[in-house]
């Protein structure tokens, strides 16, 4: 594993215990689709907020008052964590909690966590994102340093699958990056309206749409469990190597700092080993199931 | 004086109590309740298990009398330090909502002060599980809570002369002789103990219970006692290789025999003094204003803990029990550095239909280590 992603920036909490959530105010609220929206926050504490400093790939646990915790990816931009931004799909009970909020109220952060998207190590390297629905939040922080050092890459490529247009995200800033000539971005839906005119099927049929030059290529993958599964494998089938393929994983997390045990995937923790694992780091338990 | 071996004599451990109490600890040793020993708050001498001893073997307990008055011939009970340490359940903090809409929270993370622990009679199995739980609440994050009660503990070790039946810390390389981390290491001989100092706490502490120079003949004796208990353990597991054979062969049909037995009961996580999984709680009061988060032992058998967002990570027994014995075999190694077992016996002793982490573990490792050297010679006879 890369220095890069094992180095962590220190973790905000309340009253110095790893445990306890500092309390941040929802800024801004934007509504993505009609279960997702992106909360932009700030902590309330001016002395947390100016040490607040997050990797791309990193998470935090957000608090919903006397519901209870989630994890969930920074989507914002890192070279501005004065405030920083979550999209949250509302599923359950902490998220439909926080989709009760407005800017003004304030939820609890526990943060920054976990292992980051190793971007020194794509230097010079041609770089192909693969995101399936809200996949693509720990991904866009990674999008903004790359665009920011655009020239520091070769070939720049993002594929997004979402069940139908309506359900994705970021949707202005996304046709803008498909306006750029140095990003490469191709969209697909499962279930297509009558506006799409673009592919439709699942994220891994665009892989025949781009050009893998497998020697050059570092692979950053983060979707439903099914599509990082089938993107894994068809990469590795196109020989980008091990060490170059990584994926962000999803588990069940009650802490974010290794003592609860609950997202143990294997001998690997995915709260602080991960989310973002090489592939040849695991790719031991990988395709098993139950693990 | 620190590591050097002394006399002191048996009336003096009520005194070592007296003086430990008066020096603000809380003494916490072996004491018999509801049939078991176990470990609780004591004020004498005369609250130890003084003549008992304990009779274990897989799913089986009894307490039975002994021939002599010793006052610590017995093992390990159902409970350990982890008990005081990371306690079955805790209040992490409580919070208040000021205002309305949610204009802020006031956070109280006042618990009551963590008290200071003597602990008496930790075996040398129990140091070895808090090796391990200082590597998982006591490294980067550390609990706090863990770290107070850790950082002013004091350990009143025993060595193991007479190994349980489901005893295999030999085979672990934690026991039976306590090595490290204690404050005072004693050796129960039939008219004295021997004492060991192993910090400058301790040996303050010896100075004050009389100690007289063991001469060659005790310390040769103490020798001989733990060399014997090594030789004696009740069961044992063969760790070469383990990790690797666990890792790789998940799919082994052996996982399938022990699921089959099985009950998903989590007593072998609970009363297993390195497991640290816990749940997380969040609730509030009936008005909605004050919350509070608890913290409470989880246990890696039950269905929900490997719940999340479309489903269970580990739906069947099968592969709960296989994350278990994985863990602490295989897993704990690249997590901690060490294994997660320390040979205590509990989880066999406790397991209602005695299970046993040696014969599983065992009866896999020996079959994958049969077909590797089948299959050697197989590739050589091709050759
Ligand atoms: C590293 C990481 C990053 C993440 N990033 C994001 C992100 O950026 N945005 C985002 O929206 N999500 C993200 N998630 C996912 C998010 O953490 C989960 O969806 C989380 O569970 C939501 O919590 P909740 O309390 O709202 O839902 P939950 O209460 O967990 O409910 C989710 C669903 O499961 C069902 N359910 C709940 N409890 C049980 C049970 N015991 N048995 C069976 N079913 C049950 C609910 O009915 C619901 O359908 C991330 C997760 C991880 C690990
Ligand atoms: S796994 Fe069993 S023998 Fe090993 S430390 Fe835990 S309870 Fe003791
Ligand atoms: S191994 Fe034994 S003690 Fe552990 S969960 Fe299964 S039945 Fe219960
Ligand atoms: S979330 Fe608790 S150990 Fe990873």
């Amino acid at each position: 594993m890369s220095a890069e992603m094992t180095y962590r920036p220190p973790v905000i909490s309340g009253h110095e215990r790893p445990m306890v959530p500092a309390l941040a105010r929802i800024i801004d609220r934007t509504v993505e689709t009609s279960n997702t929206a992106t909360y932009q926050l700030e902590l309330c504490d001016p002395g947390l907020a100016a040490k607040f400093r997050f990797r791309p790939g990193q998470f935090n646990m957000v608090y919903a008052f006397g519901v209870g915790e989630a994890a969930i990816s920074i989507c914002s931009d890192p070279g501005d964590c004065t405030k920083f931004s979550h999209t949250i799909r509302h599923v359950g009970s902490v998220t439909f909690a926080i989709s009760r909020l407005s800017p003004g109220d304030c939820v609890g952060v526990r943060g920054p966590f976990g292992s980051s998207w190793p971007l020194s190590a794509c230097r010079g390297r041609d770089v192909l994102l693969v995101a399936g629905g809200i996949g693509i939040a720990p991904l866009r922080p990674m999008i903004y340093e790359l665009l920011r050092h655009r020239d520091l890459y070769g070939r720049l490529m993002l594929l997004y699958g979402v069940r139908s247009p309506r359900d994705m995200l970021y949707r202005e800033e996304v046709e803008g990056w498909m306006r750029r000539r140095d990003f490469q971005v191709l969209t697909t839906v499962d279930y297509p309206d009558a506006d799409w005119s673009g592919p439709v099927g699942v994220v891994t049929n665009l892989m025949r749409r781009v050009r893998v030059d497998a020697a050059r290529t570092s692979v950053f993958v983060c979707g439903p469990r099914i599509m990082n599964r089938a993107a894994a494998h068809s990469f590795l089938a196109h020989h980008v190597p091990q060490e170059h393929i990584f994926v962000s994983l999803e588990r069940n997390m009650r802490c974010g700092i290794g003592q609860c045990g609950h997202c143990q995937y294997g001998p690997k923790f995915v709260c602080k080993d991960g989310p973002v694992f090489s592939y040849a780091s695991i790719q031991h338990q990988f395709s098993k199931e139950e693990i | 004086m620190v590591g050097n071996l002394y006399i002191i004599e048996k009336a003096r451990l009520d005194d070592l109590i007296r003086l430990l109490r008066e020096d603000g600890c809380r003494v916490v040793g072996p004491t018999i309740r509801d049939g078991a020993i176990v470990f609780d708050e004591i004020a004498s001498a005369e609250q130890l298990p003084r003549g008992w001893t304990d009779v274990q073997e897989a799913g089986h307990y009894r307490l039975e009398r002994r021939t002599d008055d010793a006052y610590f011939g017995y093992v390990v009970g159902p409970y350990s330090c982890k008990r005081y340490l990371f306690p079955p359940r805790q209040r992490l903090f409580s919070i208040t909502r000021n205002g309305r809409p949610l204009s802020g929270f006031d956070v109280d993370v006042t618990s009551a002060s963590p008290p200071r622990i003597a602990f008496l009679g930790v075996r040398a199995c129990d140091l070895a599980a808090l090796e391990i739980q200082d590597r998982v609440f006591n490294a980067e994050y550390a609990d706090p809570y863990y770290r107070d009660v850790r950082r002013s503990a004091v350990l009143i070790a025993v060595n193991c002369s007479e190994p349980g039946g489901t005893c295999f810390c030999s085979s672990m390389q934690t026991g039976p002789r306590c090595t490290r981390l204690f404050d005072l290491a004693l050796t129960e001989l039939p008219a004295a103990f021997a004492a060991e100092a192993g910090t400058e706490r301790g040996r303050a502490l010896l100075e004050r219970l009389s100690p007289q120079p063991a001469d060659r003949n005790v310390q040769h004796l103490v020798e001989l006692m733990l060399e014997s208990a090594a030789e004696h353990m009740g069961r044992a597991l063969d760790t070469r290789e383990l990790p690797e054979i666990l890792l790789q062969n998940p799919e082994h049909p052996h996982w399938n025999r022990v699921a089959e037995r099985c009950l998903a009961c989590a007593n072998c996580t609970l009363s297993c003094p390195t497991c640290f999984c816990s749940n997380v709680e969040d609730s509030t009061d009936l008005g909605g204003s004050r919350a509070e988060r608890w913290r409470s032992w989880g246990s890696c058998f039950t269905l929900e803990f490997s719940y999340h967002t479309g489903g269970f990570s580990r739906s069947s027994v099968r592969a709960r029990y296989r994350q278990w014995l994985t863990h602490k075999l295989a897993g704990w190694h690249e997590q901690f550095g060490m294994s997660g077992c320390v040979g205590c016996g509990r989880c066999i002793t406790w397991c209602p239909v005695g299970i046993d982490v040696t014969k599983e573990a065992t009866t896999i490792a020996d079959d994958v280590r049969r077909a590797d050297v089948a299959e050697r010679g197989a590739r050589e006879r091709s050759r």
